[in-house]
Order: C-alpha cells, then structure tokens, then sequence
C-alpha cells in the first residue's frame, strides 16, 4: 500500500508495481491531493491523467486510491452554479482563493450548509425502488427538486423525517432490502460520469424544442430528445446560436457547458443570464441554468471529464422528469484534450493525431440524448446540442465528420453568411434535419396543417435561388427572363425577411410558432399574387416599385410578437400594392 | 543551495537528460555551469524514475557529457516584479539586458500564471478609442479583448501597433494611468528598433516594459517570452491598477518555436507538425487578457501574427481565431492599392463590440451604422466579382452606386492614413456620409427612422471630401 509517483510528463502520471488501482477510479495525486483518474494499468504501471496542473510535483509523492469512479455529486444547488469540469464550485473557490485557481484545494460541489425546505414524499412502511422520488423541495424559483432513491437500492422505508429544512449530507430515509441491508438516502447521491444513467425504456421523438429562431424551428427543427451539431469556424456565430438557444429554448432546464472556450464567454452568460427574465415565468433564466466552464487555460483533462459532467447533470434533471437541453461549445476542444491525452500517453494516431477511439466516444456522448420514460414512469428528455469548430473551417475534419454520422440536425455555419453579417448564419443548403418527419404530425396539430407544405415551398424557392445564382454569377441578372428574376426577388425576401434574425431586437430575437407561420403565409400569398402579374408582362421593376416586397421583409421588426393580429393586414397590403399597377 | 549534479545522461536538440536525480520537482528551474564558467538556465519538463529531461533556455551548443555541472533551483520559473519593470527592456527570458542592473524586486511570480476563474471576471465593456476608423468604427477595441492583428509578410501591422499605441485612450480613466507590455518573439532586430523607436518618438517609453528576444535568439528562450510579458502585464494591471496593453509580435514565429522544440521532444504531431496541444498552450497566453472584479486595472492583447502565404486557414491563425475575441485581418489588395490601414473590413471582426458600444459608450446608432457599412460593403464584392467576368459597364444600375460606394469606402473610410485620428463621432458621421452615396431603398438593415434622421446626400459631400482633405 505505498503507491508513489514514478514519472511525470505533462498531465500524465504513472505509479509503479502498484495493483491497488482500478481503471478510471478517481485518485488523489501527490501532497496537494490534486485530482486524478486512472487511465491504463499495465504489468507494472498504472497510468494517471491529472485534472490540475502538475507544476511542482515531484516523483515519490504519494498517490491515494479513493476507491471509487469518477463521479458527479448530484443534489439541490446545482442550478444557479457555476462548476469547473470536474464540478468544483467556481464561485466557493472565488470566495476561497480569489481570482486566480490554484490546485489540490477540495472544496464540495453542493453547499453542505445550506438547509432546503424539504416535503417528504414516502412515509415508513413504503416500498420503494431505484429512481423512485422520496422528497422534493424548490431548489430555485422556477425548480422543484424531486430527489430519487439511488439507482441500486429498494426495499422497505424503514424510518423517515418529517417535512422540514435538512441539508444534503443529512440521512432522510433508512431503507432495508431484501436481504435485510439497511441503507441511508440523503438529499445528495453520486453517480459515475462515464456512465449513462438508467430509464425505464427510450420513447419514439414526437415533440420538437421550440427555440424561436426561424430558420431552426422552420427550415431545421431538432426534437426533444435529439441531437443537432453546429459546425462553423471562428467568427460564424456558433456561441450565438448557442446563446441564443440557451436562452430561449422551451426545454424545462439548461445545461451549458463551456469546454475549452473563451473565459469571457462564460462571464457574459452568467451576468446576461441572471438579468435576462424568462418572458413565460417572469424569473431570471439562470433559475433554470447550470454553467460548466472549463475554459481553454484550464487543465487539458478537466476539459475531457467536463462534457461528461455536463451530461450527467442533464440525465439527472431529466430523471425528475424535465426536458433538459444540453449545450456544449465546443466538442471540438474536448477531441483535442482526448487528442492530447492520447499523445501523452503514445498511442498510435489514426486520422490528423485523433486516436482512433474517436469516433466511438463521440457516440457515446450523443447516444445519451434521448425521450424516455424515467424509472419513475415519468416522461424526460436530454436534448444535446454540441457546437463543431472544424479546424480551418474544413468541414472534412474527423472531428466534424464523425459527429455529422451520430447528429441527425445538422445546421452548418457558413463564414460567408457571417462576413454579409446574415445572421444566424446558418447554410440553407448545407444544413439538413432528420426530425422533419417526426415532427410532422406535431406541425399540423399545433402549428397548422399546412405548415409543412409552406415549409416545402421556402425551400424549394431558396433551392431555385441556389441555380439561378449560378447563372447570375456569369452572365448577370439582367439577362433573366422576368419569372426568374420574381424567383430571385421572392428568395430575397425569405433570406432577409424571414432567415435572417436579429438576436438583439426585442420582438426578433425569439419568434413564436404563430408569427413564423403567419409570415410564411403572407411571403407565400405575395409569391403568388406576383406571379399572374408577371405572366401578364408586367416588368418585375413594377412590382419592386411599389415597396410591397421590403414592407414584407421588415414584418419582424414591424409586427410585435404580442400583436400577431397585425400580420392578416398584410394580404390586403398586397392586394392593395400590387392593384396599382394594373 | 541544492545539489550539484555533474555530467548529463543525453544531449538532445535542446534537450538535455540528468540521471540519479533526487527531489526534482515538475517544471522546475536548473542551472547548468559549463567548463568554462558561463551559466545556462534550463526547466524540467519530464521526470521518469530518478531520470529528468532538462529544455535547456539557450541551447546545448558546447555541452557535453561531462564538461557540466547542473544545480536544481527548487521553483518554477519566475521573474522578478516591481514598478520599477517600466521603461526598461528585457530578454525574452526576463534577464534585464538594457544594462541597468537588476531589477530590485517587490515579489517573484511564477511566469505560468494560473487560470482566472470565470466567476472572477468583470465582463469588458469599456471601448478603446483608437482613432483609426475601421477599428472603432466596425471592429471596436474594448478594454480587457484579446484582439489579434492577422497579417502576412510585407504588410503594415507593425506601423498599426504603433499608431493604435500612439492614438489608444481610455474612454474613461480611472485606473492609475496607462501602460504598454511589448512582448517581441524572434523578430527582426529592425522591427524591435522601429517599435522601441517609436515609443520614444511618442514619449511614452518610460511607460513601455519590453521583453525582445530577437530571431536569432534561443527559440526555448522565444516560447518563455509571451509568459513573461504577461505575467508583468498581470502584474500592473491587477495589483497597480494599470490598463496595460500587451502586444505581442510575432505569434507564428513562437508557434514554429514550439514546433521546434516538441519534434526534438519526439512528440506526436498534429497539423502541419505543429504539437496536438497547440490550442492549449495559445489558449494559456490569449485568456490572460481580461479585468477582474478585485481590481480597477485590465489586461488588452494585440497579438501580432504573419499568415504563412496569407492563408487564414493554417493552424496558427486558425487556432488564434479560435480563442481571441475577433481579429483585424489585414488584406493585401488593400496594401498594394495603397490603402493604409489595409483593414479587411469583412474578415475582421470583434466580439465584444456588441455590448461595448451604443448608448453611454459611442453613440445610440453605431451598432446599426457598422451593420449597414457591413451588409453593403458585401454587396460591394459580390458586384466586384460579377464586375470582373462580365466588366463593369454591363452592371446594372445600382451595382454600380455599389462600385462606387466601395471605391469611396475603402479610400475614405479604410484608408484613413497614418497621421490622422479620427474621435468615434467624426467615424460614425463618414459612415453615414458613405451611406448617404446609396439609394436610401439599398440601406435594409436601417430603421426608417434613423434613415430619415441622417440621410442627407448633399451633406455627405462635404464630409467626404473634408475627410479626403484630412486624409491629404
């Protein structure tokens, strides 16, 4: 039992002839106990990836064996929290160590001390089984926190506390198995972040997460339950998006994960959302919201577990029953942490230095995506979205490439988009989503029944576009008979009327069902009403002068989200407009 | 103090092995004495058992197996602070090399620095007025960005540095004044003497803490000088209170020095051979820019770096993009059609302008003012590029106010000149000027409001051709 480190390269550790250790058990690294996992075990050495930085630790020091996987301290005080990648809470350690993070400092993930207005939910005498909810109590304004029996355990309710104020390390229940074992529930459990938690059985997609951006939840929509990438070089706007949807997605909580990213970043989303007011609750949306950063100066390994982390939390909430959305931006840093891990430890590289377990790591992440039903009967979801930063913006990268075979959204940033300021600048004709037919039924009951013949002709009409560009680009538009040009004109009125969406507009930034459909009627009545002109030879120049088409295109910001009436003026508008001519 | 060790295992590159090592700690600092006398600093980056492998700062010409003597010093890297680092110059290991002495030191610090916790952050908003239109105006500087100037061989970004250094202010001032950390990584001995020419010309040198190391310099030497810079910017900023501006020129020469130094390690390459963990190690310089709560200082990085072959798309820009907050691209047709600054308006972008200006920082209208110049000046290209296959006579009508609104664009408002400064103000009326060149149909991205508010071609006129005087 005298494990000592033997060498030390970068985060890597290794301990000789020690066969203490089991794969990925959590380890306490040298004097400062920094934080480590065990990652291989050979005949003689045992090798560990060390989450903090390794500066000034020296061979010899000792290594304790915690006997234990990596885990995630899962309780009430997670909302509201911002946690590093392996879920140290960053504000105690603000308050601790000042600005600045230095090593081996163990601080608990959850407030020991902070007692919760606890309801009891089982009395003694009760059967109860893993996944069953014992208590609840309102962890934030907006979140009631339904704790549930650990996974293993069921039995009999031996003895219960009343309702009352208890902290998370306090014993609620005492329940006794089948054989007679007797085990302490409290309000907080652990659970190993590399496994996916169980459900009851997984639920065919039906419901889509609306997120109120028009190109997503029209052109693009992912389901509840699903997984979208969005992939994008450096300034394309993956982190809007992402923000964007963070903030204003119907999924019940948030979990956004910062891996590798920018400091700031994760600064802006913590001020922006403490002030920003969810418009259905009237609370602030951090109610809803757990941060993870692990920015890119943090430690590589950190990097790695915080995805895992991240994802843990989700299935957690999603447990008690909640559509929980995960964000994580970007998964890209996370395959080069694993790249340089696997560096470290001198595996052989398959593609650009990827190991080659890439590509089944990256579908362990998004397989946890899911619509189930939790042990406890109820319904839950964990939808992913995992942002792509494609080096070079190469979409041909491995790290794109094989998040493009387990994603079925996939909405593709295009630089070229973003550099004409067309934001969210998402490529109509690169981007795709699998969940159109699975949501189809959804669209016609609660949007309208013709929502996705609508849908159909914006796309067809972008697609024409995308050909007669082709053309414009040789010779011209002056050369196009006048049903192209109306083509041309039209799709210019969806890109800039309907596709692009200011993110810092008032009424523009999150759009309701009812406004998309209603604007894609009026742009499909103004298509048609053009056209009979068109074949009566009227010059397009007519039509164009008459400003109906960039009245139509400024519908976003003229029609407020709370007076939708105002869109059915439009078809006399045109009526109106379009009459003067003849 | 400590062992002395004789002799080395392996001479490697710039690596060195020591065997029989007891008591070495990770990324420790050792001192290597040779034969003769002269002394080379090194740092542990490896430990396997009681063997540890030395990068030796300076190089291993002249070692040998036996000729040496090596001492553990028993700390990290670490270089000396005071206030007294102002208007001095170093090497790019923080040895003073201005021949003033030492510098009497207020306190050591580890020249790693450590991560700023997120929580700890004060979100940037304050601007940066540079005076330089295409900055202020489209792509704004903000106190505590890390915005990089992406250039290529043979392009101006040297003499933008400086005239951001001349022109910078502080849209408010309530730190104790202002400073400048000049980190130079296996530069041209030319380009450290313009830079050090200018701050004296300027009169702001006894502001201004250099660290050079020069292109002939140790490259181990080169990857320790941005850490130093920052770790005396970290410095001034937060326990001074100072609003530091680091620039660090040449990021890509750093990057092949780091390049160097893994292959001789015998490491894995990523991407053009530059190591897997190059985002990492960029990432530890970049996010040591920003402002923290406890203190009223800030930390702003204008790294320089030279695009191999102008491509944006290698590694290092490319990863550079990645973690900065935006970029000023430079743009070589701009440059050779004489336009100075050549600021490649599209590509350039900066993140934080967003919250950093509008009401109470610039002006209520400069957000929709810089979108509007954005989407029309990407007009301007896309009719430029049909202009070239079927030549601009054939154009339609208003593709041609386009070209022209591009010619005047790039002449008035880009190319401003070296001398001139304009205030935010001066900036954002030109943008409405050039906007007011267009049919008032073209400006979508605009409130009618604010059209009929500022529209007024007959005005703009006159503030083109006054700018174009200034610019004379």
């Amino acid at each position: 039992m005298d494990n000592r480190i033997y060498s030390i390269n970068g985060p890597v550790v290794t301990v000789r002839n020690s066969s203490d250790f089991s794969m990925l058990e959590m380890v306490n690294v040298g004097d400062a106990r920094l934080l480590g996992e065990v990652i291989g075990i050979t005949g003689d050495k045992t090798t560990i990836q060390v989450y903090e930085s390794t500066t000034g630790l020296r061979p010899g020091e000792p290594v304790y064996s915690s006997g234990s996987l990596l885990c995630a301290h899962l309780g009430p005080g997670i909302l509201k929290n911002i946690f590093d990648g392996i879920e140290r809470p960053l504000k105690d350690i603000a308050a601790t160590q000042g600005a600045f993070i230095s090593e081996g400092k163990t601080i608990p993930s959850l407030d020991e001390n902070k007692k919760w207005n606890v309801t009891m939910k089982v009395k003694v005498g009760d059967t109860v089984k893993g996944g069953d909810i014992f208590a609840t109590c309102p962890e934030t304004d907006l979140i009631e926190h339904r704790s549930m029996i650990p996974v293993h355990i069921s039995g009999v309710v031996e003895t219960a506390v009343g309702d009352g104020e208890y902290t998370v390390t306090e014993t609620l229940v005492k329940i006794k198995n089948d054989l007679g074992e007797v085990f302490e529930v409290k309000l907080a459990q652990d659970w190993p972040i590399r496994n996916p938690r169980p459900v009851s059985y997984r639920k065919p997609i039906t419901l889509p997460l609306v997120t109120g951006q028009r190109v997503i939840d029209t052109l693009f929509p992912i389901a509840k339950g699903g997984a979208a990438a969005v992939p994008g070089g450096f300034g394309a706007g993956k982190t809007m998006t992402q923000h964007q949807l963070a903030k204003w997605c119907d999924a019940d909580i948030i979990v956004y994960v910062g891996c590798g990213e920018r400091g700031n970043e994760m600064t802006q989303v913590l001020e922006e959302f403490s002030e920003l007011i969810d418009p259905k609750s009237g609370k602030p949306l951090l109610d809803r919201t757990v941060l993870i950063a692990n920015t890119s100066n943090m430690p590589v390994a950190a990097r790695e577990a915080s995805i895992y982390t991240g994802i843990t939390l989700a299935e957690y909430y999603r447990d008690m029953g909640y559509h929980v959305a995960i964000m994580a931006d970007s998964t890209s840093r996370w395959a080069e942490a694993l790249r340089e891990i696997s560096g470290r430890l001198e595996e052989m590289p398959a593609e650009e230095g990827f190991p080659a377990y890439l590509p089944s790591r990256i579908s362990q992440f998004y397989e946890r995506a899911g619509y189930i039903e939790t042990l406890s009967g109820k319904e839950g979801s964990v939808t992913i979205i995992g942002a792509v930063s494609p080096q070079g913006a190469d979409f041909s990268e491995p790290v794109t490439q094989n998040t493009k075979r387990f994603v079925r959204a996939f909405w593709a940033l295009d630089k070229s988009l973003a550099y004409a300021r067309h934001f969210p600048a998402i490529n109509w004709n690169l981007s795709y989503s699998e969940y159109l037919d699975d949501l189809d039924r959804w669209y016609s009951q609660n949007v309208a029944r013709d929502f996705t013949a609508l849908r159909s002709e914006m796309v067809q009409i972008l697609h024409e576009e995308n050909q007669l560009m082709e053309i414009v680009k040789l010779i011209g538009s002056d050369v196009l008979p006048d049903d192209q040009k109306l083509t041309i004109e039209i799709a210019k009125v969806v890109r800039v009327g309907y596709l692009q969406q200011n993110a810092f507009h008032p009424d523009d930034t999150f759009v309701p069902f009812a406004k998309q459909y209603k604007m894609l009627k009026v742009i499909s009545y103004l298509y048609d009403a053009c056209k009979p002109l068109i074949q009566k030879k009227f010059p397009i120049s007519s039509i164009l002068n008459t400003g109906i088409f960039d009245e139509v295109i400024k519908i976003k910001y003229d029609v407020p989200n709370n007076n939708i009436a105002l869109l059915d003026e439009y078809f006399d508008k045109i009526d109106k407009a379009l009459s003067t001519i003849e | 103090m400590g062992l002395q060790l004789l002799g080395l295992e392996e001479i490697s590159g710039s690596l060195v092995a020591l065997d029989h090592v007891k008591n070495v700690s990770n990324e420790e600092m050792v001192e290597i004495e040779l034969a003769n006398g002269s002394v080379r600093q090194g740092r542990v980056v490896q430990i396997e058992g009681e063997k540890a492998m030395v990068q030796v700062f300076e190089g291993t010409a002249g070692l040998s197996k036996k000729n040496t003597k090596t001492r553990l010093l028993g700390h990290p890297m670490e270089i000396a602070l005071s206030k007294e680092i102002l208007g001095r110059v170093f090497n790019g290991a923080g040895k003073p090399i201005d021949g003033l002495g030492d510098v009497y030191a207020e306190k050591f610090a580890d020249i790693n620095g450590k991560p700023l916790n997120p929580v700890s952050r004060q979100y940037p908003r304050n601007y940066i007025n540079t005076g330089i239109s295409a900055i202020d105006g489209l792509n704004t500087l903000i106190r505590g960005q890390k915005l990089p100037i992406f250039s290529g061989s043979g392009m101006p970004h040297d003499k933008l540095a400086v005239q951001i250094v001349r022109q910078a202010q502080i849209a408010d001032d309530d730190g104790k004044g202002f400073g400048i950390v000049f980190g130079a990584m296996g530069v041209k001995n030319d380009v450290a003497d313009y830079f050090k020419r200018s701050f004296e010309e300027t009169g702001v040198m006894e502001k201004v803490c250099m660290f050079v190391n020069l292109s002939n310099d140790p490259i181990i030497e080169r990857t320790l000088t941005p850490r130093c810079a920052l770790t005396a910017a970290e410095y001034l900023a937060y326990e001074l209170d100072m609003h530091i501006l680091v620039i660090l020129t040449d990021i890509t020469s750093y990057c092949e020095a780091l390049r160097e130094f893994s292959s001789s390690k015998g490491e894995i390459p990523g991407r053009k051979g530059y190591p897997g963990y190059l985002y990492s190690d960029l990432a530890s310089l970049y996010e040591r820019a920003g402002i923290i709560k406890t203190s009223k200082g800030s930390v702003t990085q204008i790294p320089i770096l030279t695009m191999p072959n102008d491509d944006i798309t290698h590694p290092v820009p490319d990863l550079t993009g990645y973690i900065t907050e935006g970029q000023i691209v430079l743009d070589r047709n701009l440059h050779q059609n004489g336009v100075y600054p050549p600021i490649g308006c599209l590509a350039s972008l900066s993140r934080l302008m967003k919250d950093g200006i509008g009401e109470g920082y610039t002006r209520k209208d400069h957000q929709d003012v810089a979108n509007q110049l954005f989407a029309s000046y990407a007009q301007v290209l896309e009719a430029r590029s049909l202009a070239s296959v079927i030549g601009e006579d054939e154009l339609s009508e208003s593709d041609k106010r386009f070209m022209e609104f591009g010619r005047l664009f790039e002449k008035v408002f880009v190319g401003q000149g070296f001398g001139v400064k304009r205030s935010i103000i001066e900036t954002l009326n030109l943008g409405w000027a050039l906007l007011s060149t267009l049919p008032m149909s073209a400006l979508d991205r605009l409130d009618p409001e604010l059209i009929k508010a500022n529209y007024d071609p007959e005005r703009a006129m006159r503030t083109i051709s006054l700018a174009l005087q200034g610019e004379e």
